[in-house]
């Protein structure tokens, strides 16, 4: 990168040749308004608005007028930003922009964090001329997630080039000519692309906004904030919940270059509704007897009965859960001690994760960063359906496709930045992705070369891809030719590649998939090829708890079975979505006590004889560890009302009462930290994820709430004119006050992105070192897999055999974004776009075994739905939705056999 | 659905074509040809056809004036809107076509032989103030003119 220097009214610089002027102008911290231009969209000059004046020499005193985001930047370049006429230009544009603009900011919720606000005010336009009718819109209704006011648009172009170039999405777009363009769907009806919601983020105006929102609407400036992360993936994208009046109301991106950038899935940004849910357990809850109906109980009270189970010798185990913080598990496991731990999930899936762990430890190849997925060139994906399961990585991997056919336009000097040229080279050429998978996937459309069979095919073609790779990797007996072409084609191409992706996951339930994967990267590593990993985790702590835990719910299970246990203590988990039924009630029904501690009511919840109630991600703190192995804190945003409490505040509680136990010291979240990294050195990092509570700038805390924070001493009035002293924090370096530090914060502490004159989201650009770079200080998170890059891996050896031909079925497990996730599903908006359950079969499968579409069939005895025909599934395969609530354990592995069921 | 002759002269348009949304006009205008207009049904028909979302191809439909989302008059007449034809009396001419037919942007007359659109330049700026009646060109236009040319597509 060369740099170069230019000069902008009067004062010189030096900035990265090549960029667009515009971003160059506000990484230098210039307000250059704009409104096109996005850092992750790039230039198309769509809206004038970024308008300067260059000059060919200092002898040019008039200069001409260009848009910033078109024109490179030079060496040498003189630029102006205030000169008058261009000033004047950028407030008649805006004026212009605003002809048909209903100027109904009030009733607007984009109101207050407006980018067409932030805009107008700074270029000065303040009195509209026009004495023309203005022509008005009819909105469409496009489904749960977002809401649509056509009215309100500028024409800046943002939404389609979002939703159709960036994010593959088909069904919104832009209609009619001249001063009648419309942005939206051919008719009414949801929006299909699950990445839908940034919307409300991309579009500058009000047009697109959260229709969750819509229902207990609270301005930016009100709503109280602080980092967070979300829960609803393995992949740990960083969130913004914003909470007022003791109701979480929506969730924000937060911006973090080596994870999500600048987008969520809408998963991640519509579930966080479970948090008000009405299935919240919001007060302890005990049960006399067997089925018997839960009491509630005082939280002494409560607090008395779990020492009181826990002291009376009786065999104690506990269940961690992959949706609880490090913090949380580790108190638990302290308090039954490490030998009675067991990882809430299914002790398959704790081995499967493992295996992953143990190939990013060996190295020679690292996982690679979320955030960095986009700069690949070659992406195989074996065995995930990651558009289900780790849906950001889906989104980035749609990036990482066009960089090979944007040698085109890199040939014809055109810059990556100007982004409808580039485009146009590049054409409708697919870059080299191949998908490996057990179904058809909506990143299908999008890929080189598709292959779909069971997961041991799956693997079997991995292993082929890698013994071509590398002749050490072993070979499979057995394959024939079209599946060798393929391998070959895809080995070559990943050969070729000089940043190779290769990406994989626990999602088909198959530890040879994993392997398969790990060859391949082996042997591209050895071919002198940039080569990454990327393994998905089903939850959002799923790899930290596997850190803790050598055994996961079976083993507990069995072990009060075996009678070596009659006490459970289960932590934030409904077991039924871990094992078979059956099992688990039996197990439950065999234990003197069973305590739960969790925030929603479900089918564990409903057999416990103590639920204790507590808080969710937004009414704690604590630590998740990604599925790429990144330590992150997420901070609580609002004191929880009435008895809830952190988890591990009722087990140290319980501790204390008991005495005995070293738990009982622990007085702060950062004693356990630091117990955490004193246990296991590799989870050292959890300590420095983030400051700790102590934390202070100039001996102030950060606040949570903005400094124009509106009605504090008048929002309590209904119960008392006092104003309340707010809840103490030790446990964060944030207070639950409008008072505090009012700078920037460190990245990891970061609870809003605000800037003078910039309120709506794009103050983001503020906060980074450099426009869409990381954020100063270096993007928040610790890895804590170190991979050992020194050492010469051992190949994985053992390859599935080949099945011999049977009438039975191989079960394989659908994902669904909507639905196959636990707490979202207690989001009304996300159940709204699940599916019910269901069987998928193959047309040709299901014409063998008498079965049409709508039959009601039955499979291993435990799994019933309705069949639907999917040409996309091969022959062979049996799909069975995951996680879908009420459905139990999913079916992997082995065969199955799929019988009607007639009633 | 569309007819068998419909189809194939779309395939003929396809062929040689680098992929079927590059020949989305076409289609279109092959269609129109045979339909009058492209109504709700018959778009999602090519677009299915095309391989395209509804919402592709109408975003392609509804740019160009020269295709009919809604049932037309036996003849269009396209005012043009041009910078030329504004500055030579554009408002004046369609002030007229509206006064004789009875009709404002965008209609039908009521016998159905009319219907009366907006377009930008058709490239006629040499004879502004112009028109376009179906596919022929009318320039130089005056009242009296634009009298006649009516009498001769009644
Ligand atoms: S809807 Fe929003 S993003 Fe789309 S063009 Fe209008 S103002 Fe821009
Ligand atoms: S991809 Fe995963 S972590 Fe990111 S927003 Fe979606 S559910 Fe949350
Ligand atoms: S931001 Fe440069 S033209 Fe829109």
């Amino acid at each position: 990168m060369t740099t170069a220097s230019i000069h902008i009214d009067g004062n010189a610089y030096s900035v990265t040749a090549g960029q667009s002027l515009l971003r160059a102008c506000l990484s230098l911290g210039f307000n250059v308004p704009y409104f096109c231009w996005h850092p992750a969209l790039e230039s198309v000059g769509a809206c004038r608005q970024c308008a300067v004046k260059l000059y060919r020499d200092e002898k040019d005193t008039r200069g001409r007028i260009a848009m910033s985001c078109m024109t490179p930047v030079t060496d040498g370049m003189i630029v102006s930003i205030e000169d008058p006429d261009v000033r004047k230009f950028r407030a008649r544009n805006i004026e212009w922009l605003m002809l048909n603009h209903p100027h109904d900011c009030p009733v607007c919720d984009e109101g207050g964090e407006c980018h067409l606000q932030d805009m107008t005010v700074m270029t000065g336009h303040t009195y509209r001329r026009t004495r023309f009718r203005k022509r008005t819109y009819r909105n469409q209704d496009l489904g749960p997630f977002v809401n649509h006011e056509m009215n309100r648009c500028i024409q800046c172009y943002r939404c389609v080039r979002f939703y159709r170039d960036y994010a593959h999405g088909r069904d919104l777009d832009v209609f009619g000519i001249h001063d009648s363009v419309y942005f939206g769907r051919h008719e009414d009806g949801v929006l299909q692309n699950i990445f839908a919601g940034n919307l409300v983020e991309i579009c500058p105006t009000g047009v697109f906004t959260d229709k969750t929102g819509k229902r207990h609407f609270v301005r930016k400036w009100d709503l109280q904030t602080a980092p967070s992360v979300c829960v609803h993936c393995g992949l740990g994208c960083n969130i913004i919940p914003g909470e007022r009046g003791g109701e979480l109301r929506r969730i924000r991106n937060r911006f973090n270059g080596s994870v999500n950038g600048y987008f969520l899935c809408d998963r991640g940004r519509y579930g966080y509704e479970f948090v008000n849910s009405p299935s919240r357990v919001r007060q302890p809850l005990r049960r006399d007897g067997r089925g018997e109906h839960h009491k509630p109980l005082r939280s002494e009270e409560a607090r008395a009965l779990f020492a009181d189970i826990l002291s009376r010798k009786g065999r104690v185990v506990g269940v961690g859960s992959p949706r609880a913080s490090l913090e949380a598990n580790f108190a638990l496991r302290a308090l039954v001690g490490p030998e009675h731990f067991f990882a809430g999930m299914a002790d398959t899936e704790l081995a499967l994760i493992q295996r992953q762990i143990d190939i990013m430890k060996i190295g020679p190849v690292p996982a690679i960063p979320l955030g960095k997925v986009a700069t690949c060139d070659a992406v195989l994906v074996l065995g995930e359906d990651v558009t289900n399961t780790a849906p950001i990585l889906a989104l980035n991997i749609l990036q990482a496709c066009r960089n090979a056919p944007m040698a085109r336009a890199d040939a014809l000097h055109i810059p990556r930045w100007e982004d409808r040229a580039a485009r146009e080279a590049a054409q409708q050429v697919k870059g080299p992705f191949f998908l490996i998978t057990a179904h058809d996937t909506w990143l299908d459309e999008s890929a080189e070369l598709v292959f779909k069979g069971t997961p041991d095919d799956i693997a079997r073609l991995g292993f082929v891809v890698a013994h071509f790779l590398d002749e050490d990797c072993p070979s499979v007996a057995g394959m024939d030719g079209d599946r060798t072409d393929i391998a070959r084609t895809i080995a070559r191409s990943l050969g070729q590649a000089r940043d190779p992706l290769i990406i994989s996951g626990p999602g088909t339930g198959s530890g040879y998939v994993i392997d398969a994967a790990a060859n391949i990267a082996w042997a591209l590593r050895k071919n002198n090829r940039n080569a990454r990993l990327s393994f998905t985790v089903p939850e959002c702590n799923s790899l930290g708890l596997a850190f803790m835990a050598s055994q996961a719910v079976d083993s507990a299970l069995a072990a009060v079975e075996r009678g070596a246990a009659d006490t459970l203590v289960i932590l934030e988990n409904d077991l039924f979505r871990r094992t078979d039924k059956d099992r688990i009630i039996a197990c439950l029904n065999a234990c003197k006590h069973v305590v739960l501690l969790d925030h929603l009511m479900h089918g564990t919840a409903s057999l416990a004889d103590l639920v204790l109630p507590v808080g969710t991600f937004a009414e704690t703190t604590g630590t998740l560890v990604s599925s790429e192995g990144r330590a992150q804190r997420f901070f609580q945003v609002y004191a929880p009302q009435g008895d809830i409490r952190p988890s591990w505040q009722w087990m140290r509680d319980a501790m204390t009462v008991r005495g005995t136990l070293r738990g009982a010291s622990w007085r702060y979240l950062d004693d356990i930290i630091a117990a955490i990294a004193g246990e296991f050195p590799e989870l050292q990092p959890v300590i420095d994820s983030a400051p700790p509570g102590a934390f202070r700038i100039k001996g102030l805390k950060v606040p949570r709430e903005t400094h124009r924070v509106s009605g504090r001493t008048s929002i309590h009035a209904d119960t008392t004119v006092h104003e309340p002293k707010p809840p103490d924090d030790p446990d964060s370096p944030f207070a639950f006050s409008m008072e505090g530090y009012g700078g920037k914060p460190p990245s990891s502490l970061i609870p809003r992105f605000w800037a003078p004159r910039w309120n709506s989201v794009q103050a983001l650009n503020k906060f980074q070192s450099e426009v869409g770079s990381d954020l100063v200080g270096g993007d928040p998170g610790c890895m804590v897999i170190e991979p050992n890059t020194g050492e010469e891996p051992v190949y994985r050896q053992s390859i599935p055999e080949v099945l011999a031909p049977s009438g039975s079925l191989v079960p394989v497990p659908l994902y669904h974004i909507f639905g196959s996730e636990e707490l979202s599903m207690f989001s009304s908006s996300v159940a709204g776009r699940a599916p019910c359950p269901y069987v998928a079969l193959n047309p040709r499968d299901a014409s063998r075994l008498g079965l049409s579409n709508g039959d009601e069939v039955e499979i291993a005895g435990r799994w019933r739905g309705p069949v639907v025909l999917r040409a996309g599934l091969p022959e062979g395969i049996v799909g069975v939705p995951s996680g879908l609530p009420g459905t139990g354990a999913g079916i992997t592995g082995g065969r199955v056999d799929v019988t009607k069921v007639t009633s | 659905m569309l007819s068998e002759d419909e189809r194939m002269e779309i395939l003929k348009e396809l062929e040689g074509a680098e992929d079927a949304p590059s020949i989305a006009m076409e289609a279109l205008r092959i269609v129109q040809g045979r339909r009058g207009y492209i109504s709700d049904e018959t778009l999602c028909d090519i677009a299915a056809f095309l391989n395209m979302t509804p919402h592709e191809l109408d975003s392609l439909a509804t740019f160009y004036s020269f295709i009919f989302r809604k049932p037309v008059g036996r003849h269009v007449i396209y005012v043009c809107d041009g910078v030329t034809c504004w500055v030579m009396g554009h408002e004046s001419i369609f002030e007229h076509l509206k006064q004789r037919l009875g009709i404002n942007w965008g209609e039908t007359t009521e016998d159905g032989s009319f219907t009366l659109l907006p377009v930008s330049c058709i490239g006629a700026c040499d004879h502004a103030p112009a028109i376009m009646i179906d596919s022929t060109l009318y320039g130089d236009l005056s009242k009296e003119k634009i009298d006649e040319i009516l009498k001769e597509h009644r």
